[in-house]
């Protein structure tokens, strides 16, 4: 049994649609790439798996059980952690207290009404942020952080309910290349350590290839190949209508 | 009723709706390009009429002289309008969001007093228009000539904005501006030019709308306030910044308000019911019930993210040893208070006052700051608190401790029901929801005679017999206050205040994270009118009264003004910004005749000076790094 | 380096002492002290003129010599049109000010709560203008007076005239709003009494302040009233006039309308002013009786204006405060309410007395006719109504008030 398993997933606005029929898997252990050309619907597959959209028509099921229709909290509950493209985070906390926020949600104390939150986890959350390299810049309002710095953040962020599934869209936009690297290597450690999956969408072909255990294609909300990065490397339908569009 | 009279009634309605929508379409269009909820532009539209009737009495006499003033009126105001925005608002477009609600909620004050001392309290009938005196015969009934143009200038306004819109250049950029307005900025276009000719274009429409109706209504003081209440409520049932959706809302709550006196009094299911008296909030009705059915108005569209990207918040900490240190000292200060009191013993009966305000913002602060939802009808809790404590002691012969005690749950309740329905909305439309609950539970307490005593409210509520003292009941004050003060504190320090603040910084996160965004921000809107509550029972066994007042508009927009006068994004902002507006309008009504326009200018200098509110920007001096 | 504030702080308080001392000290006997409460910017069509009148007979009582040897003082102060503030200020005119008694009011709600302070408080109250019969009867207490003719007194005042009209069916525009509701009441209930085959065909009642005036109009039109009762003031008065001499509703059809003759109310109409309605109201053209014309002259003289209605509720209040301070000789609360029952004195419509059973003073009012002279609206065969007459039953009166 796959950690993930989405079948025939459709999601159509107005007259676009924007994810058409999609089929795949993610396993836990992997990095699978999602990757496809702007407005290829990743995205819209991103905020189906974690519950942000309802789809028209398909399933997911997560280690097994359905998620499909569920709320994001609901998802996240579950063991999937999400980062978005365009970066959420909490603007009016500081960096320690957006992962403390998540912690505490993931140890069930958000309802407490007179506990002292940034006395909290203080420990795990030093330890989380420790690991994306976010530590000295704890105490810094979020508010002012590079975009890089946000990126690894909601890494952190994303990574404290332990999940199982990790999804992150353009975990990388906006890095220098060092960097890039740097948090892809981060990731494939996770993947190792925690044994957890984890899907990505990138458009930087030098990232994908250097990390990713697999990959699927999507094209215009349609699949139109996966398989190992090599070999999709190879499809001459994925050269005309992606990398060849883009070299 | 004969199908001739509801036709004519119909055609009254189209005479009122186009009124409405000259009303409503320069809000409308001034809130879609800079989003400023601007509180003056009832007062253009009431200095349109007042303009309006200097010029016609002077030449007014022929047609052309007629028509000539009223395109006067509305250019002279429309000068008065870019003033105000090029002297006043263009220096805080940086400020936190819905700052600039306070500027013009100055101009108002201001304007109210200027009219009054220009043209006197007399009300002033006008002349009616040369050449449409008189009325024509429509199915056997006079209908006014006059009504039958202003029906036609309703769509001749639209067709010209519609025109300059669609085919002008300063058109496509007020629609692009409304839609995104980064977007504006990315196109290199002078924003700031833009931000003044729609201001300006705004009064214009609000002058013309108001120099229409002299030859129907007397210029008045006091039309400022009908106007914009009226405008506000068009302009969020069409949507904001959809001019066609603002005609029609206009058109749909003109009729239907026609329609409600055209019924008059009738009998329903037994029991006589006036339709004519549901006038009175028939538009609030409307407008909840659209908001709930469509959150984004009639012809609206979900907003893009309104948050302006200029705000950066300071993160919230808990207070230090320095910050703690003044506390005590002001807590100390006011627990010797009465010591001093005997010699200054009004110093006690305004403080309480203060108290009461200090709890009312700060529980309007928590919803409103942290909690992210503006809103405007904060009155209602504070009026649940005091009518339920009232009623519990007249109509069931409560002892005022327990009525007092029981002023939050009756406050929480109907911020439970409430709430409920606000919560999903955002935005304005929030904000205008709150306000239309607010309005709806005003109506009821000022129109149900045998049990809230109607528009005198219930009198004889005074505290009990060891609190009669004002220095016990300065002490009872103190305690609550402080008591309810900490707790919404603390709890904005605790988990649950950072919930509600991850739901209001971005609720997409907090939903990725588990957070169940409605549920936080729906038991932060109970908690905050619980607190309310408290403020409203303290306020009528103070008074020995309550009123409708109490939850009127002008309550909630006080609770407004103190929150963003204190400054929105600081803890203590409410507490300063409610101790200095009331302490200033008790010390300003006294000391000055026009006292109106003396308030309005105070806090004209306090918002050029703190453009983060006063406890806002003196933090600002002692916090390091922002930015 | 000097630093100016804390050289200067107590230079200035100093200064402030010795001036204060030094005008104490300069009287000779300590001045009786009115606290002055009303909507000044609120309401200042009606409030203005107040002032002025008010002004006045302080300037002449004080200009007599005073009340036995002591002046009066006014300490004046606006509520902001709310009860709230109206309190607040309440406590601080009694505690800080000082003041031996309250007078004032003009929203029917702020004068009941006032009314209820000076219950509370044990302070003397004149509520000189505000209209709710609740005042002194339902929420009536032996600490509050009142001046100016009651709601429904002048209901009552037009009743029998309305009911020599001999018209049946009656149609009802008010405003929304205790006074609106209960002038109506009133009206309605002594109207069926004198006339019992009468016939209510229509009632509207539009927001205070925001008469929809073309639908209301139409409305009453279509309920086919051969008479109709008016309770608008002010701009919707204005508003409703002028709809419907437009759309001819009056026409044909005789209106009955409160306050409609007071300057206030009647000279914003103008040439719009209609013709022929019934109305209460204060002719201050015409009124020959000495008491009006010395009041008039004065008035005029001071300042170069007609007096309103206002003018002479400001001005009544003073003469009958100084009238009762006279009589008590003392600011002791319980001996002023002593003086206050049944004291008669004079006021520009003549003698006036306050009731011993409610407080009510039987003021009175004019009743005439509207009619339209020279571009401007004005009353004709007017007449006045003494107040005393327009009572109900004592009995009934000790039913409702109760009993302290
Ligand atoms: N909320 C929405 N409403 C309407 N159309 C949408 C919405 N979200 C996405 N789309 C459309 O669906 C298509 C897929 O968008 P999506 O954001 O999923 O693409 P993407 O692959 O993530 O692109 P990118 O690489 O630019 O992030 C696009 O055509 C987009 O315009
Ligand atoms: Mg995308």
């Amino acid at each position: 049994m796959s950690l993930l398993e989405v079948r025939g997933l459709s999601k159509a606005f107005g007259g676009v649609r924007a994810v058409a029929n999609v089929t795949f898997e993610v396993n836990a252990g992997e990095l699978l790439a999602l990757i496809g050309p702007n407005g290829a619907g990743k995205s819209t597959c991103f905020n189906m798996l974690n519950g942000q959209l309802t789809p028209d028509a398909g399933a997911i099921a997560f280690e097994g059980q359905s998620i499909t229709g569920m709320k994001p909290r609901q998802v996240w509950r579950r063991g999937v952690g999400r980062t978005f493209q365009i970066t959420a985070t909490f603007s009016s906390m500081t960096v320690r207290e957006n992962v403390q926020v998540a912690l505490l949600s993931h140890h069930g104390r958000l309802k407490s009404l007179f506990t002292r939150a940034c006395d909290q986890f203080v420990d795990e959350a030093n330890a989380l942020l420790e690991r994306v390299g976010m530590r000295p810049q704890a105490e810094r309002p979020c508010s002012v952080l590079a975009y890089g710095d946000l990126k690894r953040l909601e890494l952190a962020v994303a990574l404290a309910n332990k999940p199982r599934l990790l999804l992150m869209d353009e975990p990388t936009a906006g890095m220098a290349p060092k960097e890039r690297i740097a948090l892809m290597a981060l990731a494939a450690d996770i993947v190792r350590t925690d044994n957890i999956g984890v899907l990505f969408t990138e458009h930087d072909m030098d990232v994908v290839f250097a990390h990713a255990s697999r990959m699927i294609v999507l094209n215009r909300g349609e699949l139109i190949a996966a398989g190992a990065p090599a070999a999709v490397r190879a499809d001459p339908e994925v050269q005309r209508i992606y990398l060849g569009s883009r070299h | 009723m004969s199908p001739d009279a509801f036709a004519v009634q119909f055609l009254n309605g189209l005479a009122s709706a186009s009124t409405l929508f000259l009303i409503a379409v320069g809000l409308s269009l001034i809130f879609g390009v800079t989003r400023i909820v601007n509180f003056a532009h009832g007062s253009f539209y009431m200095l349109g009429i007042f303009v309006a009737y200097s010029l016609v009495t002077r030449i007014g006499d022929s047609p052309f002289g007629f028509w000539v003033s009223m395109l006067l009126a509305a250019l002279v105001v429309a000068i008065v309008g870019l003033l105000v925005e090029l002297v006043l608002l263009r220096r805080i477009y940086q400020a936190p969001e819905l700052f600039q609600l306070l500027a013009t909620f100055a101009v108002v004050l201001i304007v109210r007093d200027a009219t009054l001392a220009i043209w006197g309290p007399e009300d002033l009938l006008g002349p009616r228009a040369p050449g449409l005196k008189g009325s024509v015969d429509i199915l056997g009934r006079q209908f006014p000539t006059y009504d039958l143009v202003l029906i036609c200038i309703g769509p001749a306004v639209l067709a010209a904005l519609w025109f300059v819109l669609t085919r002008t250049r300063f058109g496509v950029l007020i629609r692009a501006a409304t839609q995104d307005r980064d977007m504006v900025g990315a196109l290199g276009v002078n924003q700031a030019w833009l931000f003044s000719g729609v201001f300006a274009l705004g009064a214009f429409l609000a002058a013309l709308g108001g120099a229409l109706q002299l030859p129907r209504e007397p210029a008045n003081l006091g039309i400022d306030l009908v106007a914009i209440g009226e405008a506000f409520v068009v302009v969020v049932v069409g949507g904001m910044g959809s001019i066609p959706g603002a005609f029609l809302a206009a058109f749909i709550i003109a009729e239907i308000k026609a329609m409600c006196f055209a019924i008059g009094q009738t009998t329903l299911f037994g029991v006589s019911f006036s339709f004519s008296k549901l006038t009175l909030v028939v538009e609030f009705l409307v407008m909840a019930a659209v908001l709930i059915w469509r959150p984004w108005g009639l012809m609206g569209r979900p907003g893009a993210a309104t948050r302006n990207a200029a705000e950066i918040e300071v993160p919230l900490k808990p207070a230090d040893a320095r910050t703690r240190k003044l506390g005590w000292v002001v807590l100390i200060a006011l627990v010797l208070l009465p010591l001093v009191g005997t010699a200054f013993p009004y110093t006690i009966v305004l403080s309480i006052d203060i108290l009461v305000a200090v709890l009312f913002a700060t529980s309007l602060h928590f919803i409103m700051g942290p909690g992210g939802m503006h809103s405007f009808g904060h009155a209602a809790y504070f009026g649940l608190g005091a009518y339920g404590a009232g009623l519990l002691v007249k109509q069931l012969g409560w002892p005022m401790e327990g009525a007092l005690a029981a002023a939050p749950v009756a406050a929480a309740v109907g911020a439970l029901i409430f709430g409920w329905f606000c919560v999903r909305l955002s935005g304005v439309y929030l904000a205008m929801l709150t306000l239309a609950f607010a309005q709806i539970v005003w109506s009821i307490a000022f129109q149900w005679d045998e049990l809230t005593g109607g528009s005198n409210g219930i009198v004889g509520l005074w505290p009990a017999e060891w609190l009669s003292e004002k220095w016990a009941y300065y002490y009872l004050t103190l305690t609550l206050t402080v008591a309810g003060v900490l707790l919404l504190w603390r709890v904005l320090l605790a988990p649950f205040g950072y919930a509600l603040r991850a739901g209001r910084d971005s609720p997409l996160r907090a939903d990725a994270i588990g957070i169940d965004v409605f549920h936080t921000q729906w038991m932060g809107f109970v908690l905050a009118g619980a607190v309310c509550g408290v403020a409203g029972g303290l306020f009528a066994f103070s008074k020995g009264s309550i009123a409708p007042e109490a939850i009127s508009v002008g309550r909630s927009i006080d609770g407004l003004v103190m929150v963003l006068l204190g400054g929105i994004q600081t803890l203590s902002g409410p507490v300063v910004g409610a101790a200095l507006f009331t302490w200033l309008q008790d010390l300003i009504a006294r000391e000055f005749q026009y006292w109106r326009a003396a308030l309005g200018f105070t806090i004209l200098v306090l918002v050029l000076a703190f453009p983060l509110g006063v406890a806002g920007s003196i933090k600002r001096l002692f916090v390091k790094e922002v930015a | 380096m000097i630093k100016p504030f804390p050289a200067l702080f107590p230079a200035v308080c100093a200064l402030a002492l010795s001036i204060g001392l030094i005008g104490s000290a300069a009287g000779q006997a300590k001045p009786i002290r009115i606290g002055e409460i009303n909507s000044y910017k609120a309401q200042p069509a009606f409030l203005d003129p107040y002032k002025k009148g008010m002004d006045l007979a302080v300037e002449e009582v004080n200009a007599a010599g005073g009340i036995n040897g002591r002046k009066i003082e006014m300490v004046i102060r606006d509520d902001g049109g709310n009860p709230g503030d109206a309190v607040r200020v309440a406590e601080e005119l009694v505690s800080r000010e000082k003041v031996d008694l309250l007078a004032g009011g003009f929203l029917s709600h702020i004068g009941l709560a006032l009314t209820d302070f000076s219950k509370q408080k044990k302070v003397f109250f004149m509520a000189s203008e505000p209209l709710t019969d609740k005042i002194v009867w339902q929420n009536g207490n032996k600490y509050t007076f009142r001046l100016r003719a009651s709601t429904y007194m002048q209901a009552a005042m037009l009743v029998p005239e309305a009911a020599k009209m001999k018209k049946k069916r009656w149609a009802m525009v008010y405003p929304n709003y205790e006074y609106g509701q209960s002038a109506v009441a009133t009206f309605k209930e002594q109207l069926k009494k004198a006339q019992p085959d009468v016939e209510f065909v229509g009632e509207q009642a539009p927001p205070l302040g925001r008469i929809d005036a073309g639908p209301v109009v139409q409305a009453l039109a279509d309920s086919k009233p051969d008479a109709i009762f008016n309770v608008l003031f002010g701009a919707d008065l204005a508003r409703f006039v002028r709809e419907g001499n437009t759309r001819g509703l009056f026409k044909g059809r005789e209106v009955v309308s409160l306050l409609t003759g007071e300057p206030e109310y009647i000279d914003p109409l103008k040439d719009e002013t209609p013709e022929g309605w019934l109305v209460t109201g204060y002719p201050w053209y015409g009124i020959d009786t000495p008491e009006h014309k010395s009041f008039f002259i004065a008035y005029h003289k001071k300042y170069s204006d007609y007096p309103r209605l206002g003018s002479v509720v400001g001005y009544t209040t003073i003469k009958a405060l100084a009238a009762g301070l006279k009589k008590a000789n003392s600011t002791d609360t319980e001996k002023m309410i002593t003086a206050f029952r049944g004291l008669a004195f004079e006021s520009p419509f003549g003698k006036v007395t306050f009731r011993a059973q409610d407080h009510q003073s039987t003021m009175g009012a004019y009743v005439g006719r509207t009619t339209l002279r020279g571009g401007k609206g004005e009353m004709k065969d007017y007449k006045y109504y003494d107040g005393a007459k327009y009572f109900p039953s004592d009995d009934e009166v000790r039913k409702m008030r109760p009993a302290n």
